[in-house]
């Protein structure tokens, strides 16, 4: 009974997630070597590597690897330092403290269709958007986003949603920092940045990680920000590899392209996975 | 340490410049909701005006919010208890019963979650549309709640684990079965941790676009699912779309900032104190 139970408890989890990884998994890569399009019904004959091929020599795949990393690295380059800033910033207490946090989490909160919607019409509209009129107010041309730096808008609305997270875990991180030591750096004579490059930042490694690794779990698929705003575009300037293959299957039917591109999906983010799992895996005991 | 009063006043002034700041998108989204169209797209932007109601009233009309708003309401919760009943006994057995293996299974759960949901999209799909359950509630649920689970099965494993395993010893000497061990000594001691877990669920469900955009359409669309067909026609209508945003996103960002902290604590996974 002893050994049996404690693998009953389990067994209901790992199954199904078994299950929810291994089929897809298969029919993805038995997709992947056949013709398979929706809008050609019939039989789905052997085609090689044809699909792997075709997807990597599409112009979009290299420029949509290199803005799934881009996307990925700079919102967590913004989040991870505005985020530490921030956390600085609002450490100690002042008036109305509880009031400053609800706002700043509130952005984590709302779904990635309204924050693509939002930014897109009300913000950043190249005529009746609050920026424009800002960029007006101070003189300046205002910037079409969407069209001009596509990738930068989607960078700021993604960026926008998890520095709330970001700054929330740091924030408690802060809280548990050990005073005393602090006030003994400072009796003996360490300046602020000494005691915030020796003591602080070394105390917020581990949280840094946390934030990393879950950012880097949600962010490898950002999808509505993109559907929703720049449908990747203009040309294939804001494309992601999610976005990539979304396109192949559901608007251009070619399930064989699409699914062989979903495999180097997997790859890719096994490779992420296999890095992250080496910085996590000593926060685990 | 001796406060600089001026220095903390600074620091005042900025944390608020700051959160304001933030904040602001989400603020002039309440605004806009309560225009008319005119006032919406008015420049300069407008700040104060006579708010209007109608918006809301319009929504409703045209997109039926309420199907929607129950159909988020199903799914969230749903995935959400669901999730619980197979992760709870999954984390409890590895936090207990440890043995070399528990690491690995960890990891590689948590690796499940890192593949893209693109890549299972076209099987998952096929299989929906096989089963004919394309466009329904348990569709979502289930897939809503497999995709939450590998970070649920996390998030109480951390916390079970903060239980010192000498109460449990003691629990088991007095001959506590293992039912009353898991629903007297553990449970009591990870309510904190059982609540954050299912309040991220339910955010990321409630959130949750891509499944409930690719494999739903008109009767078992989700909130986002309405939303997103607010993107599509090019029409200037800024103050229905603010408010049928709002509408979309007023119950969990509420509901949110009620539970920020155990929220925030659970998603550190225990890696941070």
């Amino acid at each position: 009974m002893n050994r049996f139970l404690p693998r009953a408890l389990m067994a209901p989890a790992v199954i199904t997630l078994f299950l929810w990884m291994i089929v897809p998994l298969l029919m993805t890569l038995y997709f992947s070597f056949v013709t398979y399009n929706l809008m050609q019904p019939g039989e789905r004959p052997f085609s090689g590597l044809e699909n792997f091929h075709y997807f990597v020599t599409d112009p979009d795949f290299w420029p949509a690897v290199m803005n799934t990393l881009l996307l990925i690295g700079w919102v967590i380059v913004i989040t991870v330092i505005g985020g530490v800033l921030l956390a600085l910033l609002v450490n100690e207490p002042f008036p109305g403290r509880g009031i400053v946090r609800v706002l700043l989490i509130s952005p984590f909160f709302v779904m990635p269709a309204v924050n693509a919607l939002l930014w897109k019409h009300m913000m950043m509209n190249p005529i009746y958007g609050v920026l424009a009129n800002v960029w007006t107010f101070f003189g300046l041309t205002p910037v079409d986003w969407l069209t001009d730096v596509p990738l930068l808008s989607v960078v700021i609305m993604v960026a926008w949603q998890w520095l709330p997270f970001a700054c929330l875990i740091f924030i408690t991180s802060l809280q548990s920092l050990d005073r005393e030591q602090m006030e003994a750096a400072r009796m003996d004579g360490a300046n602020a940045f000494q005691r915030f490059g020796y003591l602080t930042v070394p105390h917020l490694g581990r949280p840094m990680a946390v934030v990393i690794m879950i950012e880097m779990i949600f962010l490898l698929s950002v999808f509505a920000e993109i559907a929703i705003t720049t449908n990747g575009g203009p040309g294939n300037e804001s494309t992601n590899l999610t976005y990539m293959i979304f396109k192949q299957s559901l608007m251009n039917f070619d399930v064989g392209v699409a699914s062989a591109g979903a495999l180097f999906a997997v790859i890719l983010a096994n490779i992420v996975a296999a890095f992250l799992i080496r910085i996590i895996g000593k926060n685990l005991d | 340490m001796q406060a600089n009063p001026l220095f903390t006043a600074l620091r005042a002034v900025g944390a608020w410049g700051v959160a304001l700041l933030l904040f602001f998108p989400l603020g002039w989204l309440f605004l806009t909701a309560f225009k008319t169209e005119l006032q919406a797209i008015h420049v300069p932007p407008l700040f104060v005006f006579e708010p209007t109601m109608d918006n809301f009233g319009e929504v409703q009309r045209r997109s039926d919010y309420l199907l929607f708003a129950r159909n988020s309401l199903i799914t969230s919760v749903g995935s959400t208890i669901l999730g619980l009943l197979i992760a709870a006994p999954a984390a409890y057995s590895m936090a207990f019963f440890r043995t070399k293996r528990t690491r690995d299974i960890l990891m590689w759960m948590l690796s499940t979650k890192m593949m893209p949901a693109v890549g299972a999209l076209v099987p998952i799909y096929v299989l929906a549309q096989t089963a004919g359950m394309l466009d329904t509630l348990p569709a979502l649920i289930i897939v809503f709640t497999l995709s939450n689970l590998p970070i649920m099965v996390w998030m109480l494993y951390t916390s079970y684990k903060d239980i010192p395993n000498e109460i449990l010893e003691a629990a088991r000497m007095d001959g506590a079965s293992i039912w009353t061990e898991f629903r007297h000594v553990v449970m009591p001691l990870s309510v904190g941790g059982l609540a954050s877990c299912g309040l991220l669920c339910l955010v990321l469900s409630w959130n949750e676009a891509f499944w409930a955009l690719n494999l739903t359409s008109a009767k078992a669309g989700t909130l986002a699912t309405l939303i997103a067909s607010y993107s599509s026609p090019e029409g200037l209508f800024w103050a229905k779309l603010s408010a049928a945003s709002l509408m979309a996103i007023a119950p969990i960002v509420v509901f949110g900032w009620f539970s920020q902290k155990q929220l925030v604590q659970g998603l550190t996974f225990g890696a941070v104190k």
